[in-house]
């Protein structure tokens, strides 16, 4: 197992990884933003962990199709399902997320606290919006490969991936973000939403990863 | 569409072992039509049973099922008295479809660490394996560098690093020179006089003597 979360780290640094293209895309989403709103200092600073936010959301969708396409194309997914005696299916799929999360989701939540500046985000609306972004991205990780592994057989199924996990991101967003709100202005809570997105991303771990590996074992053909 | 086998029956095999792979009554389906039905067969440990037939007849789809890759439409297929070790039919099966299951960016050394880790230690490291195949020298090469013939040959290699008593070849010499022919009739040897089972669909001869021959579908267009 620890084999497999290197085989698909190294692959994901090397050259064809996602990595640079989701934080190039982050970095274009929160740049613009400025440029769209005006030079309202404070609006930026409130939008900020929201803009934040709904970068890393959008950003993480974008390499998520490739999650099992890659491995489908070259026949070496047939050799994960075949070895699924040796190693259970949910477990393979939870470490391929694991190494996709650390290779292309990590970098983005490295690269918020720098991209919360563009925002003039108070440090401690970064430093929430950072946490909250390492909490609960891992569960957009899981729940996309749910939408990877229904879409895997399609050619072109990138876009439907998205499309057919983002409602199912929305609790994740209004919690991340909610809790980031709480952590800055002072009636709203941040302990509250905070542990729900824990419970959102633990509860993810384990459906995520059975669901899609139900969905891939039925896509074999 | 009725399907000439030739149904021997072989009690203890020449290396000892009661090791059987029997099908009976095995029906296949692709897409809702019937390709093959009423198969029988069984191989027993130390011989090979070649699949022949015209393009369509079900040679690789009869290979996936054996695989546990597709969902048989009728029948049995079973493998008695498997080694220990090997739970079921699909744990004790090496599957070398159509593609090779390597990823070009990594080199063909680490494709193949990678999947002695994740399939289980054979009776050769990946150095011994990729000499069997003539790639000693050409390991540390990216796998996307190799020619048709060598990324196959690497491939073979990937049946000698985990130990699996029964191998399901799909077109294994595709691409493959006269050389690297024979070099594989032999490796099949000795897979054979180790007790192995080796099934394989082609339309090529093997070199393998006293294999059963399948034949599948009516023949000719």
């Amino acid at each position: 197992m620890l084999s497999l979360f290197l085989r698909d780290t190294r692959l994901g640094l090397r050259a064809g990884g996602g990595v640079l293209i989701g934080i190039l895309f982050f970095l274009a989403v929160i740049a613009v933003v400025p440029f769209g709103v005006g030079p309202d200092l404070k609006l930026l600073a409130r939008i900020g962990p929201a803009m934040l936010w709904i970068g890393a959301l959008l950003a993480t969708l974008l390499g998520l199709d490739r999650l099992f396409q890659a491995d489908r194309d070259d026949g070496s997914l047939d050799l994960l399902i075949m070895a699924s005696d040796r190693h259970i299916l949910a477990l393979t799929v939870l470490v391929k997320c694991l190494a996709h999360w650390s290779t292309c989701v990590l970098p983005l939540v490295i690269a918020s606290p720098l991209l919360g500046l563009f925002m003039n985000m108070e440090p401690a609306a970064i430093g929430a919006t950072t946490l909250t972004l390492l909490v609960g991205t891992p569960a957009i990780a899981l729940i996309g490969a749910v939408g990877a592994a229904v879409a895997v057989a399609l050619p072109r199924g990138g876009l439907l991936v998205s499309v057919i996990i983002l409602p199912l991101t929305i609790p994740v967003l209004i919690f991340g973000v909610s809790a980031a709100y709480g952590a800055v202005e002072d009636p709203a809570p941040f302990v509250a939403p905070f542990l729900i997105l824990v419970a959102i991303t633990l509860f993810f771990a384990v459906i995520g990863p059975l669901a899609a590996a139900a969905a891939l074992k039925s896509s074999a053909d | 569409m009725h399907t000439g086998h030739s149904g021997r029956h072989v009690g203890v095999n020449k290396s000892g072992n009661f090791m059987r792979l029997v099908a009976e009554n095995l029906a296949g389906e692709r897409g809702g039509e019937i390709l093959f039905s009423g198969l029988n067969f069984a191989v027993a440990g130390g011989e090979a049973l070649m699949i022949t037939g015209p393009n369509g007849a079900g040679k690789s789809t009869l290979l996936r099922i054996i695989a546990g890759l597709l969902d048989k439409a009728e029948g049995r297929i079973r493998l008695d008295a498997a080694p220990a070790g090997f739970d079921g039919l699909v744990s004790a099966c090496h599957y070398l479809g159509h593609l090779n299951a390597m990823k070009p960016v990594l080199s063909v050394e680490e494709n193949l660490r990678f999947w002695q880790s994740f399939c289980g230690i054979g009776n050769h490291t990946v150095g011994e394996a990729l000499d069997r195949v003539q790639l000693g020298d050409i390991g540390h090469l990216p796998f996307g560098y190799l020619s048709t013939g060598q990324k196959r040959r690497a491939s073979i290699a990937r049946l000698l690093i985990s130990h699996r008593p029964v191998w399901l070849l799909d077109e294994p010499t595709a691409g493959l020179d006269k050389g690297s022919e024979d070099q594989f009739a032999r490796v099949m040897h000795a897979h054979l006089s180790g007790g192995g089972i080796v099934v394989a669909a082609t339309h090529l001869p093997l070199g393998l003597d006293g294999a059963q021959e399948l034949v599948m579908g009516k023949g000719g267009f």
